[in-house]
């Protein structure tokens, strides 16, 4: 057991420092930061003391073994732009965007379980068809465009929304509802698919030979079967819940870890990107375990 | 457990396409979507011969002009953009660029993805650990992030972009590919080709990868969605295609401004993208119901016996 | 017995699956009924429909796709159809209780046995919580599972196969319904196993006087069980009867076939099929061979070792047949794989015309490949089914380029075809348009492509319907009087290598425990574990005096030596 998440963590550091050396290099490849900061007519000499202030003018392999020192000494650089630790400013961002994600996960989730074996209970129904071209369309929807349409339906059509921001309660309707609509989508189509699979396997036979209820042989078996794959992919979601953040983020001026990611890229402050990229890497890490752990709950047959 | 099934005959009849056809008019919604699809390809195919200088063609007189009116010729039909461009002409444009992009991406990525799961499945040399850790790497971390970081420090064009696109979703055709490998090379008739003599190269090329490729293939379909949506909102973001060049995703992100005062520009194209991954969503569902056998009387014509 | 009141009667049941335009017919015209206390036994090959008349009578037919065209089920005087889904899910599991042929499919792999037989009683309101618990303890103790007390908190996947399939029946004599329907209960079980389940069925028929139906396709499981018995062929009852009258005297030329086709008893000693010339020069010498796998058994544990294959010597002579016979475990697919170079061996020494099988690289490998081929049990699993026969039957060619000029190729594979007894036109069809004897005769065409000294058949039989089983088993030993071949012979099947194989060795647990020429070890087995498995073969029901204390005995002292627990690892 602790061998195992020992292993996952070598494993997930080692990916870490892989994906933080090549955005290191890929970023210092993408051009000169200090023309970017200072005015178009800075003297050459101011560009030269910027670029020393900053470590600029060392060879590139130079600036990565810095990096690296600093990075075992927990020091993750300062941000260009606000003047800060870029950790810091990383930190700060997450939790708007984690409680975003843990709402809209969990949501689409409980929402997707409910409505995907109320479905595969009836397969063909009414209820069926139209819970799958839901479940279709909400797996299909752009989010940027459902996020426009959300505004100018809810914010510029009926006025009851705001537009962008964060403060009251009604600033969380609209990011929640765009970024649970895909995975929501997607989990419909696995519980229902799993459920209907699961409802022609043997045990389901042994339990109507039993003479179980119905509910039960659906929710109490079924459905219990069914969770291990919609774990899986809920898991995954969770992951890429980050990339619609992205996108939510920078719509309805979220001042969260992806509208950071998207800012700090385009005013390349080098330092918030690389944290904002172990910051996000290290929860991923943190969550795939947790699901781990939750196999081992789900299915009995699972140890390690 | 019974392996062996009764005596068959050899199944003559229709053949395949015939039998698709006759399931796929069963169900209706993936026939429309089939046909919905079929309508895009052509538009997208032969469109822009059509329309392609109307798309940018600046008209002072249709400046946000309105959707649903045939004052201006049918091409102004679905309305006009900021510079008076024809959103029609602009959408048929688009999907060329669009459905293009991730046509090369797709078929890269399933190319190349398949092929390392091909090597990482049958191997267990030291290259195979490695491709399995790279494809970690690119599989733990949210694949617009990635897309973004990338295409920001190589630069935004079109051959960026479907690199871009294709790494990003070439994990899920390698362990896919190497999943059923790892499966397949358990079969007897590997066991049987290898008893007879058959080297590594034989066995993969001859034995396991015609067997591989259908999945592959079933995916493609459903990823084809994915990677629409991946490109639409790099190019939302501005990462994605650059001017003058535009796909469905940029069209979008120019109308966004104009919401309150044009709300059509930006809502044609999304309603495009939409439109486009839900039916490629209708159909590979009902060939998952086609291709499984527990499901598919669902899609036959059944016809009962006389009482 | 109650002739006149049956528990059960089924009567001009008819079946339908539907699918694309013509339905196809499962069950046509079938009528039975089922005394209490009496034992059924439905007699059938794959396909034969033998399954969904009890699956309808328990309402596991899904409708659609299937479809119930006509006929009545009347159980203790109520016909089952006319009664609501309520009442009819109350039949179920209280009256009428079924178990299945694969315990581990058929037991949901996520809840402890315990949990499910106690929804048996919690679902018919017949006890929950503490209650419950302790009457599937009872149960657990009465079908002989070890420390109930404790195993009731298992998973299914932490029993063996013998004791997954008790637990099944626990389940289903929870509520002592009055028909236990058995859909061959014992196909997947070792011999050994099987004789303690079916002696165990026996038993609580005899306590509780419900009424068995045993569903099968084994003549032997059948003729140990049936007090009558119906045989059907392509959906349709062939012949119905009294058991002993059916398996002595029967009457369908269909049930006739069957029954001569049976390889088992003595009359396999007169019509056998053993080589007729007397043994050659040794063709494969096999010295000590082993075969070690190092287990790891979890962080602290360490690691143990597990012998597969424990010191194994033989020889094979030209023109002669070797059967290896065990139980599944006892490594005899190990050594099989092993001689084709498949699995690398621990240590030991293989010699095949004189090299070392196991030292052999390149030309000389090449050779032996062509030389030495192997028949595998599953056919259809051995042949890739993107290619057709033709493309099956030349690969040996394309690998080994000296052995026929390509323009050679379609005539060769032509008569190769009418060789084994197929014709040269079904060259162009895929695998899966054959059936199963078909299929294994095309891979026995295959084998004989690269014109080979030694072929390897590995349970080449097993998979097949008993009628099938001869038709192979003879064209084999047609093949080695014209060809000269000789063969190994791997099986867990005693009556089928009585009938083929010259010698046999008798493995267990790795090792070699009995050798010797076939009529010797049916005659007079040395080994107890030999003398046990014969013992384990059902004898017919109607030869054995009625009241047999052997069932307690069995059940006690070799069952629980005899069924290994698997708890993920390989116990020991």
């Amino acid at each position: 057991m602790f061998s195992y998440i020992g292993r996952r963590a070598s494993h997930s550091i080692l990916s870490v420092i892989g994906l933080l050396t090549l955005v290191f290099f890929l970023t210092r490849l993408t051009g000169d930061p200090s023309a970017l900061y200072l005015p178009l007519d800075a003297t050459a000499e101011a560009r030269a003391a910027f670029a020393r202030l900053n470590g600029l003018d060392q060879p590139l392999h130079w600036q990565f073994a810095e990096y690296l020192k600093d990075l075992l000494q927990l020091d993750f650089g300062q941000s260009l732009r606000q003047n800060r630790s870029a950790m810091e400013v990383a930190l700060e961002a997450f939790p708007e965007t984690l409680k975003l994600a843990f709402i809209a996960i969990t949501l689409s989730t409980a929402l997707a379980i409910l409505v995907g074996s109320l479905a595969a209970a009836r397969p063909g129904s009414l209820f069926d068809r139209l819970a799958s071209l839901a479940s279709l369309a909400g797996a299909s929807a752009p989010d940027f465009w459902v996020a426009i349409v959300a505004i100018l339906v809810f914010a510029v059509g009926f006025e009851i929304l705001p537009t962008s921001g964060t403060g009251s309660w009604a600033h969380w309707v609209m990011p929640i509802f765009v970024l649970t609509l895909r995975p929501f989508g997607l989990l419909v189509q696995v519980v229902r698919g799993t459920m209907l699979s699961a409802l022609t396997s043997p045990y389901i036979k042994t339990a109507r030979a039993k003479g179980l209820r119905r509910q039960k042989i659906i929710f109490g078996h079924a459905l219990r079967n069914s969770l291990l794959p919609v774990v899986t992919v809920a898991g995954d979601l969770a992951t890429s819940l980050v990339n619609g953040a992205v996108v939510v983020e920078s719509i309805f001026g979220w001042p969260g870890i992806g509208k950071l990611m998207i800012d700090a890229i385009i005013q390349r402050d080098f330092a918030v990107v690389q944290s904002t990229i172990l910051v996000t890497a290290t929860a991923i890490f943190i969550l795939n375990i947790a699901i781990d752990l939750l196999y081992a709950v789900l299915d009995p047959r699972i140890r390690y | 457990m019974t392996i062996i099934t009764p005596d068959t005959k050899p199944a003559t009849g229709p053949g395949t396409g015939r039998v698709l056809l006759a399931y796929l008019t069963r169900d209706r919604l993936a026939l429309a979507a089939a046909a919905f699809l079929a309508i895009f390809i052509i538009a997208a195919i032969f469109g822009p011969l059509l329309v392609g200088d109307a798309a940018s063609r600046l008209g002072l007189r249709q400046r946000n002009l309105a959707p649903f009116s045939f004052e201006h010729g049918w091409i102004y039909f679905l309305g006009a953009d900021t510079l008076g461009r024809p959103i029609l002409a602009r959408l048929i444009v688009g999907a060329q660029n669009t459905l293009g992009i991730a046509a090369a991406a797709v078929f890269s990525s399933m190319l190349i993805g398949g092929a390392l799961g091909l090597v990482a499945g049958y191997s267990e040399r030291w290259y195979s650990h490695l491709i399995l850790r790279l494809a970690d790497v690119v599989m733990s971390f949210p694949s617009l992030l990635l897309a973004l970081i990338v295409l920001y420090t190589l630069g935004p064009s079109i051959a960026n972009l479907v690199i871009v696109l294709a790494v990003t979703r070439l994990p899920i055709y390698l362990r896919t590919a190497r999943a059923e490998v790892l499966e397949l090379r358990e079969r007897m008739f590997v066991s049987a080709a290898r008893s007879m003599g058959a080297g590594p190269a034989r066995i993969i090329l001859r034995h396991i990868a015609p067997l591989v490729l259908p999945s592959l293939v079933t995916i493609s379909a459903i990823d084809f969605a994915t990677v629409i949506l991946s490109e639409s909102a790099l190019s939302f973001l501005g990462l994605g295609i650059q001017p003058p060049n535009f796909t469905w995703g940029a069209m979008v992100a120019n109308g966004r401004g104009y919401l309150a005062t044009a709300w059509w520009i930006a809502f044609w194209p999304g309603l495009s993208i939409m439109l486009t991954t839900l039916s490629l969503n209708i159909l590979s569902n009902w060939a998952r119901t086609i291709a499984d056998p527990q499901q598919r009387w669902r899609l036959q014509r059944l016809r009962k016996a006389a009482r | 017995m109650n002739q006149a009141n049956p528990i059960l009667k089924v009567e001009s049941l008819t079946v339908d699956f539907l699918s694309d335009n013509e339905p196809v017919r499962a069950v046509d015209n079938v009528s039975f009924h089922v005394n209490r206390g009496e034992t059924l036994v439905i007699l059938g090959e794959s396909g034969s429909g033998k399954s969904v008349s009890t699956s309808t009578v328990m309402d596991l037919i899904d409708c659609p796709p299937g479809d119930i065209v006509a006929g009545t089920c009347v159980f203790d005087g109520v016909e089952l159809s006319r009664l609501d889904a309520e009442a009819r899910r109350n039949i179920n599991g209280r009256r009428i209780a079924m178990i299945f042929q694969d315990p581990l499919a058929y037991l949901n792999p996520v809840y402890t046995v315990g949990r499910q037989i106690g929804e048996v009683f919690e679902s018919h309101g017949a006890g929950s919580g503490k209650e419950a618990r302790a009457k599937s303890i009872e149960l657990l103790r009465r079908v002989g599972i070890p420390e109930p007390e404790s195993r009731i908190d298992y998973y299914p996947h932490q029993f063996s196969g013998g004791q997954r399939q008790r637990v099944m029946i626990a389940m289903a004599i929870a509520l002592k319904p009055d028909i236990l329907i058995a859909d061959e209960p014992t196909t997947a079980l070792d011999v050994s196993v099987q004789a303690q389940i079916l002696d165990l069925l026996r038993d609580l028929q005899r306590e509780t006087g419900m009424a068995l139906i045993m569903i099968t396709h084994d003549l032997e499981v059948a003729a140990a069980m049936a007090d009558r018995v119906i045989v059907m062929n392509a959906g349709s009852i062939v012949e119905a009867g009294l058991a002993r009258e059916v398996f002595s005297n029967p009457q369908h030329a269909y049930t006739r076939r069957l029954i001569s086709a049976l390889p088992h008893g003595d009359a396999a000693e007169v019509s056998n099929r053993r080589s007729t010339t007397s043994a050659g020069e040794t063709l494969l010498q096999v010295e000590n061979l082993t075969k070690e796998y190092v287990v790891a058994s979890g962080a602290f544990a360490g690691k143990r070792r597990f012998r597969a294959v424990d010191d194994v010597s033989f020889e094979v002579r030209r023109g002669e047949t070797v059967g290896i016979v065990g139980e599944s475990g006892s490594g005899k697919s190990s050594i099989a794989r092993i001689l084709l170079r498949l699995n690398e061996p621990s240590s030991g020494k293989a010699v095949f015309a004189g090299q070392d099988v196991f030292r052999m690289r390149g030309k000389p490998l090449m050779d032996f490949r062509r030389k030495v081929q192997m028949v595998f049990q599953d056919p259809y699993g051995s042949m890739n089914p993107r290619m057709n026969v033709r493309a099956i039957i030349s690969e040996p060619w394309v690998i080994h380029r000296d052995i026929l000029p390509r323009k050679a190729w379609k005539d060769r594979v032509a008569e190769l075809l009418e060789l084994v007894g197929l014709k040269p036109e079904h060259a162009e069809r895929y695998p899966h348009q054959f059936s199963g004897g078909q299929r294994q005769r095309i891979a026995i065409a295959r084998a004989l492509a690269s014109e080979p000294q030694l072929i390897i058949c590995d349970e080449a039989v097993s998979a097949l319907d008993v009628s099938i089983q001869a038709q192979v088993i003879e064209l084999l030993a047609d093949l080695r009087t014209r060809l000269g071949l000789s063969y190994i012979f791997i099986t867990h099947d005693l009556p089928i290598v009585r009938h083929f194989a010259d010698r046999i060795m008798v493995m267990k647990q790795g090792r070699i425990v009995e050798e010797g020429p076939t009529s010797t070890i049916f005659s007079a087995p040395r080994h107890e574990y030999t003398q046990s498995l014969l013992r384990a073969v059902p004898k017919p029901k109607w030869l054995v005096p009625e009241e047999r204390p052997t069932a307690e005995r069995s059940v006690g002292k070799t069952g629980l030596r005899l069924e290994r627990t698997r708890n993920g690892s390989l116990a020991g």
